[in-house]
């Protein structure tokens, strides 16, 4: 046979791509519940490591199930809320129903862009020990960087944080997620919404006696400014639900001229 | 039978891709960091080597000649995708860890070049082992470039501290790039000391 013929050498590649065609389907399809299995693990494993009830070598050695037995016991309640501050729906604890990282990238559509802002639907993860989670998404260096910071029961100090990446250089950008000391810098850190920005991450290292700002990582500037924009972003975002907390929190400390500016803002 | 010991012992040795072929340099000095993502790469790259040499050889007589390139393609694609959804599924934090290098598999020189100049032309079995040896070649290297980096750039070994351990500061260096190619002058370096038919006139 003439293999050098048109009509052959049209078939036969229609031929070929229809066949890998067919076997990447079935090999997606059939990994499919896998993959999305161990994805919702490793987000629920996140939101438990940035909550400080466990590491994250830990959660890994555990396994999938456990790690999700663990959310279902720890967890009190998981909402939705709008800029506002408003709840806008709940989600299920007992089917785990959490965002993934893509539904935090549809949200960052949103948050960054302050017109769009009112459009951001936005989780909050509350446990039975009083502790709130809230999630975090940017651009760092090479691709998305996103995370959870975790709020103690006043909504505003900080009791921990847990920070992933999609392509930072391992060894410098990576240390967001890596090195345990950068993210255990923000443990007893508070947001300070009276700043310009609520949250800092600084070059040279955070001056002494200010609550809301850490060291950056020496030899990433890029992906720690990229982490500390999401963080500010986000923060803004969440400030509605934030401050409504902390001041029900914390009594009458919310005079109303100061969350009249608060909201103006 | 010494043929096909030549070819299995040919690509680690006297023909090592990236020593000798100096192919795959960029993945190699992309991925030597750690040790684990390493030995996961080495393991893919071997895996995807041998596959696609084997399918391509199979198909060796029907494949047009003027659109073998793309088939090739399409096949070592195929292999590539199918190992990244196995790794995603089975090994979820490794596969985090490489995700964009597995992809970059498919433009190994190794694999198209094996099979451009092997798989077309010798049987499916051979072709098949030329591919692993070829793979292993090259993770050989990677794994000893890694062990190096990941010991003194960050004083750890598969993640566990050894000469942190006992108060080394890490090189940053160590961890960069650049230094990947160091050390790998110097084991052709050291490569072409010992075998001296490798050293050009």
């Amino acid at each position: 046979m003439n293999t050098n013929s048109n009509t052959y050498t049209v078939i036969y590649t229609t031929l070929v791509c229809v066949l890998v065609a067919a076997i990447l389907a079935f090999v997606s399809q059939v990994l499919k519940p896998k993959q999305e299995a161990n994805e919702k693990a490793e987000t629920v494993s996140q939101i438990l490591t940035a909550a400080q009830f466990g590491s994250k070598s830990e959660w890994q050695a555990m396994g999938n199930d456990a790690v999700l037995k663990f959310y279902k016991e720890n967890a009190a309640q998981a909402i939705v809320i709008n800029a506002a501050g408003e709840k806008v729906k709940d989600l299920s604890v007992e089917k785990i129903e959490i965002y993934s990282t893509s539904d935090l990238k549809a949200q960052n559509y949103n948050v960054k862009d302050g017109s769009k802002m009112g459009e951001a639907q936005l989780p909050v993860y509350i446990f039975s020990n009083g502790i709130s989670v809230i999630p975090i998404y940017g651009a760092g260096l090479w691709g998305p960087v996103w995370g959870y910071i975790a709020l103690k029961p006043d909504l505003h100090s900080i009791v921990g944080a847990y920070f992933d990446h999609e392509s930072e250089t391992p060894g410098l950008g990576g240390k967001i997620k890596d090195d345990p000391s950068f993210r255990a810098e923000f443990e007893g850190k508070s947001i300070d919404y009276s700043d310009e920005k609520p949250f800092r991450i600084v070059k040279g290292g955070a001056p002494a006696g200010k609550a809301n700002a850490i060291d950056a990582i020496s030899g990433a500037t890029m992906t720690t400014n990229g982490l500390a924009a999401a963080i500010v972003n986000w923060l803004k975002a969440y400030r509605g639900y934030l401050e409504s907390g902390s001041s029900a929190a914390a009594g009458n400390a919310c005079t109303e001229s100061v969350c009249e500016t608060a909201t103006e803002e | 039978m010494s043929n096909l010991k030549e070819t299995i012992l040919n690509p680690i040795l006297k023909g090592n891709p990236i020593t000798v072929l100096i192919l795959g340099i960029c993945s190699s000095l992309a991925v030597t960091v750690e040790l684990k993502g390493a030995i996961v790469m080495a393991l893919s790259v071997t895996i995807v080597t041998g596959l696609s040499s084997y399918v391509c050889s199979l198909l060796r007589k029907t494949i047009p000649n003027r659109v073998r390139i793309i088939v090739q393609l399409v096949v070592v694609a195929l292999m590539v995708i199918v190992v990244d959804q196995f790794l995603k599924a089975y090994s979820y934090t490794i596969e985090k860890q490489l995700s964009v290098y597995i992809g970059l598999i498919i433009t190994n020189c190794i694999v198209m070049g094996r099979i451009e100049a092997y798989a077309l032309g010798n049987k499916p079995l051979p072709s098949l082992l030329d591919g692993l040896a070829n793979g292993l070649g090259y993770g050989i290297i990677l794994v000893i470039v890694a062990f190096f980096r990941e010991l003194f750039g960050s004083g750890t070994l598969f993640g566990v501290p050894v000469l942190s351990a006992i108060g080394y500061t890490n090189n940053g260096l160590v961890i960069l790039p650049p230094f990947a190619l160091i050390l790998l002058g110097c084991i052709i370096w050291i490569q072409r000391s010992i075998q001296k038919d490798l050293q050009e006139k």
